[in-house]
């Protein structure tokens, strides 16, 4: 993975800590061209791996990238599914069993919900591996090296201790889509017990990480612990702590951290991007125009 | 959202989940195969067979009255989802009951465990804004969006429709703040997609300390990506407008209280929240949940989202209903 990650919150009007600033968001980037200018504002910074959640207009910048694949040649997306809000909106609508017949492809959920039968292991993991199929088909022909699965499934599952659906996850990932899984959590040491008990080594996990302890679960500390003395391919996000850091101080916090390999942000303006990229660089030690 | 109560008890250090009780068979079997819950489809079975100290209840509002009658005659202690009930005389019967029985009881109402409304509240009750003359409350979000929907949520009786389930957070919120609804001056219930409940509430209240405002909530608001609630006050020295991420507060002389300017003060969520040891779609979610713990221990007082306040939201959505005619 690339040292720095360009995030989507920004185009999806997703503001941890102002909805002003989330509606200013959601005006400026209403057309698409406005997001693939953003993306090859972070291209032009050498920022080259975009990870984002697999929202329907996702699927439109995946168009605009697949037209012009000598331009994107080096682009890599890391796909975070589900978009949640698709399938809590559709629950809402729909319920459970609706939801998953509209979104699950072919007949499978019709037999199932048929009769009274007992549902087995192998229904709910090809439940899983549908949903991941049908999530993905918007990425044909894009590099997407990483596959990650978002916060809200990942920790609803960490709780539910359905820790065979996360390795289900992992490996399915590698298998069918020869790629690497990754997890997004908001309880990151929780998540590694629980994917070093299915015999995941070394996993990659991107989870809240920044000066301030914001949506640290269990504290900061837990948290540099776990860094120091575990294993695990960790990408910090949030680094800015929702806002509430200077970006300087929020920077030089996670770049002297031990074993953080990626550093996710995201930002509206060029000017912002560079600036990050920049204060990155210089506290990894680096020539800023790398 | 049983689901994610359950999620968040499952992760708990102090608690041991002895029984879960849903009626859909394709979620217990997934429960016991990978979490290895002991599943039920009776409740008053699982009640029977594992004894436990404390229930959640999360089902639609309209089994709240009868199961949580049956639960407080047992004598375990109560989380419940909110709204609390769908009359104010069931509610009525309850509080007395939960009294009787002594045991802990506690309503769903998030928003007070914000730490944004948590520090109006603060601000409110030591008299920071002087004489408080006017508020403003409002939520807004996309729950109906289309015309044809056909769930729980779209039927009256079952505690479906914009007031019940919506606009009830914020009315609570209200009550807490400030004080418990009084009266309804006039109401408009609209529907906007919906065709046998309203999607939109817009009402003139006066609460118990003689103050009066508006409440304004519409679930048909697709410019929110979720539910967004706010809250406006002024007073005759200044004015807060808060949502559940930034507090703007604005004072009109010097001796603020600590932390605040004349002027504007902003604040952000990130100062006010507390840290929790497990995080599932906010803070808030699981703060209440701890709370409830550390109620049936024993640790904290059981004074936070009580069936009384509850009780006080129930009937002010009565007044609003009867406001409309």
């Amino acid at each position: 993975m690339e040292r720095i990650l360009f995030g989507d919150n920004q185009f999806f009007a997703v503001n941890h800590i102002s909805d002003e600033k989330s509606r200013a968001q959601s005006i400026k980037f209403r057309e698409d061209s406005a997001i693939v200018k953003t993306l090859d504002d972070a291209r032009s910074l050498g920022v080259n791996t975009f990870m984002c959640t697999t929202h329907d207009r996702i699927a439109n910048i995946c168009a605009i990238i697949r037209q012009e694949p000598e331009k994107y040649r080096d682009f890599k997306i890391f796909p975070c599914m589900p978009y949640a809000h698709k399938y809590a909106n559709a629950v809402t609508e729909l319920g459970i069993a609706g939801t998953l017949k509209q979104y699950v492809p072919g007949n499978f959920i019709g037999s199932m919900f048929k009769g009274g039968m007992a549902f087995l292991s192998k229904d709910y993991l090809s439940i899983m591996e549908l949903l991941v199929d049908s999530e993905m088909k918007m990425f044909r022909g894009i590099n997407t090296p990483v596959i990650f699965l978002q916060n809200v499934i990942t920790d609803l599952l960490l709780g539910l201790r359905a820790y065979e659906v996360l390795a289900a996850f992992y490996h399915y990932v590698k298998r069918k889509h020869n790629a690497e899984a990754g997890f997004i959590t908001m309880n990151m040491p929780k998540l590694l017990d629980a994917l070093e008990s299915q015999g995941i080594e070394n996993p990659i996990i991107c989870s809240s990480i920044n000066k301030v302890g914001f949506r640290m679960s269990g504290g900061k500390e837990i948290y540099e612990e776990t860094l120091k003395n575990r294993k695990l391919r960790a990408i910090a996000m949030q680094v800015l702590g929702g806002g509430a850091i200077a970006p300087k101080e929020a920077l030089e916090y996670v770049c002297e951290l031990p074993n953080i390999e990626s550093i996710l942000f995201g930002a509206s303006s060029k000017a912002n991007i560079q600036n990050t990229v920049e204060t990155i660089r210089h506290f990894d030690g680096a020539p800023s125009n790398a | 959202m049983g689901i994610s109560h359950l999620s968040i008890l499952g992760a708990h250090p102090n608690v041991e989940v002895v029984g879960v009780c849903d009626t859909s068979k394709m979620v217990n079997d997934f429960l016991s195969r990978y979490g290895k819950f002991t599943c039920f489809t009776d409740y008053k079975k699982m009640l029977a067979d594992v004894k436990p100290d404390a229930v959640v209840v999360a089902v639609p509002t309209k089994f709240h009255y009868s199961m949580i009658k049956d639960l407080l005659e047992s004598g375990v202690h109560i989380f419940a989802e909110k709204p609390f009930c769908l009359t104010a005389t069931q509610g009525e019967e309850l509080v007395k009951l939960a009294a009787q029985k002594k045991v802990v009881n506690q309503i769903g109402y998030h928003n007070k465990f914000i730490g944004t409304f948590g520090e109006v509240k603060r601000l409110i009750k030591e008299g920071a804004l002087g004489q408080v003359y006017h508020f403003v409350a409002e939520s807004y979000g996309p729950v109906v969006i289309r015309p044809k929907q056909d769930t729980w949520r779209s039927d009256p009786k079952e505690g479906g429709g914009c007031l019940l389930d919506y606009a009830s957070h914020v009315i609570d919120l209200i009550n807490d703040i400030l004080a418990p609804v009084k009266s309804v001056k006039g109401s408009l219930l609209k529907s906007i997609y919906s065709t046998t409940v309203e999607d939109a509430v817009y009402s003139l209240v006066e609460l118990q300390n003689n103050v009066s405002g508006v409440l304004s909530v519409n679930w048909s608001d697709e410019t929110h990506r979720k539910m967004t609630t706010s809250v406006t006050i002024e007073g005759t020295k200044g004015k807060i407008i808060s949502d559940a991420n930034e507090l703007k507060v604005y004072f009109k002389d010097a001796g603020t209280p600590a932390g605040y300017n004349k002027g504007w003060t902003v604040k952000y969520i990130t100062d006010l929240t507390p840290q929790v040891d497990f995080y599932l779609r906010g803070e808030e979610y699981s703060a209440q949940l701890d709370y409830f713990v550390d109620a049936v221990a024993g640790k904290v007082p059981n004074t936070i989202n009580t069936f009384q306040s509850a009780w006080y939201t129930d009937k002010a959505i009565e007044l609003i209903k009867q406001s409309v005619n």
